[in-house]
């Protein structure tokens, strides 16, 4: 808990029994991608402040679970990531984000290009376990360029930060508690009446069907988006697999 | 804009200098005056305090004492918690309901009465409670229902509603309350005779180094629920970097079945404020921050008297007890009901003005809390065992309890047993021996810890001891007998967590809904045997993934009777026949699939039609 302001300095630690050399202030998670190690993420995006919702990252540190997009590297500790046990916990948790959400992949214009479909895929996900909630959430298409499908939402942030700290506008934020916590726009009550641009970065930021383009429809042709032949993560793991040392934890 | 309403919130914004970080305040504010804070008064506030209108609306939204809809002038908060419904909570719902011609949840056409609902409110010693506006009334029968609402629709007044004071400072003119101590036990650290002054006038004889080194040698572990050693947390606090740091007492006391820090605000209130003021000598604080949950408002007026005398004594302010350079002073922030608060970094996001929503750890408190700054959060209970310890010193406060749980620990004590309410006792107890102190004459489980805690079974567990290697507790014991349907606890609890999770993490935000939906199912007699299987799992799934405490415990009603109370959960499932779920409705999902449609399906025509 005592807190060491140090200049960045190299922290070897453990992953899944691979020795990892990282720099002290790196996030598990940046450690890990940095020697070509996916952890699987859905509310973390590279150059966003770490937020920590989703928890699909969840990793233990030596035998504690902690999320690896906010937990910072420390000397000698053993991370794992690929048991089964965390596997699973995963698994349930991109289950429950398609069971809180309306998400029909067969006409949604994200499919091929969803960050939370692929997770489904990668993770042999063929139908979730979990009772879907069916819950009733809006489409605001108010605004000329973009719109926004609620029912798809997976409460990530990533919109909320991006305009936040990138487009510098603020144009999104969440309201309400618990189970009734939602998207909302800022100012005004409707897409419309925010200063969002159809340029804005914060578009781009949504991993899923939530955000998305007007009259943009299906302009790459399904069988030629993002993962419909590569599962998502492999960009991470293939190009840097060599820095990877096996070694025994120290 | 209606002016009256722009009035009221310049007026409530100009008061706390605009400053949108006293936005739980300000909206707190303008909900009194106008009944409510609907989209008028959320751009009005944000114009104001220069916040960003979805931050104030944020706000708005997340606090469950707040309404964007008009509430009446008076509003009925009937605490709903498990103690209450066991105690005729039904019943008085329903004479509130039939004498005031609405149903939960709506106002007169007058405008005049909302009736509501609210967990635990930490009246279980006295239940059936409830809030009436900030008045807590107690003992609720059907006829005491009737007749308050009766005077209500005279003369508005919820204040004019006590009628007979309690005992000690409840009937302290700024206090004024029904609600009563019901301390049965007291034992040597919390409520002997204070010495005013003694024990800061003894802080400050050492360094800050020493009275570290004493809290530590004194072996005091918080009271709060997690048992981190406060000697630790303090030396942590210390050595952070920052010019600003703050002393936080945690008051929020929202785990049901917990009133024990009730009672040390309305008896020892100095011992807790000597204890901020230590902790602020031996961290280098100059600032301290008590949060009050919004459901104790009745002790507000009282505490801020408490702190103005203390600042008149010279034990609060500039130059402490003529001590150069030591300057500290507290303000009370009030909760506005929310549960989550209570988890330390929540009631720092609360006490910043925004949501109560946890902060990323690390950072710990210590090191980044409130604003940035190092900041101590410590239990009301606690701060009040510092003071002791300053007073008697450190090996006479050890010389209580174990080794690994020195010291008394307060229990609030409430459910089937002839002497509900307060005890001190030393930590180590065995649950045995509390049960018979209170009079239980015939438990069959007793929940430890409120919902976060865990039920242990009678007799097999009766010889544990209460310490935090063993039962570790808040404060919590609800005790049931065996006419009470443990079932019954466990979906309460569990409808508790689904309306306190902040939503800010998906095991939580989701995984309580889906426990809930599967122990309703098991509840009806629908369940089969493999749901107990998918309850554990989604449970442990839930402990292990979620971002913050609350999440982490929110599974325990359902996990740890699975374990001590299985029979009541395999008497009510069994498996479906022809291997079909049993849960399966099939005239519902019919029913449902018409809704959807539209019409009516065309199997049922065709079965209405032969
Ligand atoms: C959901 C949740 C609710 C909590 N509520 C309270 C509370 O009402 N009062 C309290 O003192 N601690 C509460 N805690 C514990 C605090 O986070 C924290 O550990 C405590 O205030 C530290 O003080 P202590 O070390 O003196 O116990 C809660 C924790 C969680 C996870
Ligand atoms: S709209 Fe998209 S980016 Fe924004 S919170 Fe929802 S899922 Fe995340
Ligand atoms: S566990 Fe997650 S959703 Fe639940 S209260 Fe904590 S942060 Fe919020
Ligand atoms: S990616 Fe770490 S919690 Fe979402
Ligand atoms: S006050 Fe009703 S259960 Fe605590």
């Amino acid at each position: 808990m005592s807190e060491v302001i140090l200049p960045t300095s190299e922290v070897i630690f453990t992953l899944d029994g691979v020795t990892v050399t990282a720099q002290s202030g790196q996030t598990v998670m940046e450690a890990a991608e940095a020697v070509g190690i996916y952890i699987p993420r859905l509310c973390h995006k590279e150059g966003l402040e770490p937020y920590g919702s989703c928890r699909v990252c969840t990793v233990t540190v030596n035998g504690r679970p902690a999320s690896a997009c906010t937990t910072p590297v420390a000397d000698g500790i053993a991370v794992e990531s690929e048991s089964d046990q965390i596997r699973a916990w995963r698994r349930t948790v991109i289950e429950m984000l398609f069971v809180e959400g309306n998400h029909f992949c067969m006409f949604c214009e994200k499919s091929g290009n969803c960050e939370l479909q692929a997770l489904g895929y990668r993770m042999g996900i063929v139908a979730p376990r979990l009772p879907y909630l069916w819950p009733k959430r809006p489409v605001d298409a108010s605004h000329p360029d973009v719109l926004i499908d609620h029912n798809r939402c997976i409460l990530c942030a990533r919109c909320v930060r991006t305009s936040r700290d990138v487009d510098g506008k603020q144009a999104f934020a969440f309201v309400g508690r618990g189970s009734r916590r939602h998207l909302a726009v800022n100012p005004g009550s409707r897409l419309c009446d925010t200063k969002l641009d159809v340029t804005d970065a914060a578009v781009d930021a949504c991993p899923v069907g939530a955000i998305l383009r007007k009259r943009r429809g299906f302009e790459t042709p399904i069988g030629r988006r993002l993962y419909d032949h590569v599962p998502i993560g492999t960009g991470v793991e293939q190009p840097v697999e060599l820095t990877i040392r096996e070694g025994s934890p120290s | 804009m209606c002016e009256a309403l722009g009035r009221a919130v310049r007026e409530v914004c100009g008061a706390l200098d605009n400053d949108p970080t006293r936005m739980v305040d300000i909206v707190r504010g303008v909900q009194q005056k106008m009944g409510c804070v609907n989209e008028e008064a959320i751009d009005a506030i944000a114009h104001w305090t220069g916040a960003q209108r979805v931050e104030v609306a944020s706000v708005v939204d997340f606090y469950s004492f707040f309404s964007r809809e008009k509430q009446g002038k008076v509003v009925i908060r009937l605490c709903d918690d498990i103690i209450d419904r066991f105690s005729g909570f039904a019943a008085v719902r329903e004479a509130f309901e039939s004498e005031l011609g609405i149903t939960l949840g709506q106002t007169t056409p007058d405008g005049l009465i909302t009736l509501d609902r609210t967990p635990c409110i930490g009246m279980c010693d006295q239940a059936p409670a409830a809030l009436i506006n900030d008045v807590p009334v107690t003992h609720l029968s059907t006829d005491k229902a009737r007749r308050i609402v009766r005077e209500l629709r005279t003369h508005g007044d919820p204040k004019k509603l006590v009628k007979r004071v309690g005992d000690g400072n409840n009937a302290h003119p700024l206090i004024h309350s029904m609600v009563e101590n019901n301390v049965r036990l007291e034992g040597p650290v919390i409520f002997t005779p204070e010495r005013r002054g003694e024990a800061i006038t003894k802080a400050l004889a050492m360094t800050p180094a020493e009275v570290i080194r004493a809290i530590k040698t004194s072996r005091l572990r918080g009271r709060g629920g997690a048992g981190f050693p406060v000697g630790m947390k303090w030396e942590f606090a210390r050595a952070a970097r920052g010019e600003r740091k703050l002393i936080f007492c945690n008051a929020d006391e929202g785990e049901p079945g917990t009133f024990k820090d009730r009672v040390i605000l309305t008896e020892r209130a100095d011992r807790v404020f000597a204890g901020m003021t230590i902790a602020a000598y031996a961290v280098g604080a100059r600032e301290g921050i008590m949060y009050l949950r919004g459901e104790y408002a009745y002790l507000l007026a009282f505490l801020e008297a408490v702190l103005e005398r203390r600042r008149k004594d010279g034990l609060l302010g500039h130059n402490i007890m003529g001590r150069h350079g030591f300057d500290f002073d507290v303000r009370i922030q009030l909760g506005a009901g929310s549960y989550v608060c209570g988890e330390e970094t929540s009631l720092l996001s609360s006490c910043e003005g925004r949501p109560g929503e946890p902060k990323t750890r690390p950072p710990f408190p210590v090191q980044k809390g409130y604003l940035g700054c190092p900041s101590v959060v410590n239990n009301v209970e606690t701060l009040a065992c510092v003071t002791k310890i300053l007073e008697e010193g450190a090996a006479s406060f050890a010389a209580y309890g174990t080794q690994a749980s020195s010291g008394t620990k307060l229990l609030s004590i409430s459910g089937d047993c002839m002497r509900p309410g307060i005890y001190e006792v030393p930590m180590g107890i065995a649950l045995r021996e509390v049960l018979d102190l209170c009079g239980a004459d015939e438990p069959s489980a007793v929940q430890i810890g409120g919902p976060s805690g865990r039920m242990v079974v009678a007799p097999d567990d009766f010889d544990r001891t209460i310490c935090f290697d063993d039962l570790a507790t808040g404060g919590a014991v609800m005790v049931f007998g065996p006419e009470r349907d443990l079932l019954d606890v466990v979906a309460a609890f569990m409808d508790f967590f689904v309306e306190e999770s902040c939503g800010y993490c998906t095991p939580c935000r989701v995984g309580n809904v889906l426990l809930r939906e599967r122990l309703e199912v098991i509840r009806q007699g629908r369940g089969e045997p493999s749901d107990l299987k998918y309850l554990e799992e989604l449970g442990a799934m839930i402990k292990a993934t979620s971002r913050c405490g609350l999440g982490q415990m929110s599974p325990n009603p359902i996990t740890t009777t699975l374990k001590s109370f299985r029979s009541i959960y395999e008497a009510r499932v069994s498996p479906g026949a022809h291997g079909f779920r049993r849960s399966f409705d099939l005239e519902e999902a019919v029913a449902q699939a018409e809704r959807i449609a539209g019409h009516e399906s065309v199997h049922r025509q065709e079965v209405t039609h032969e």
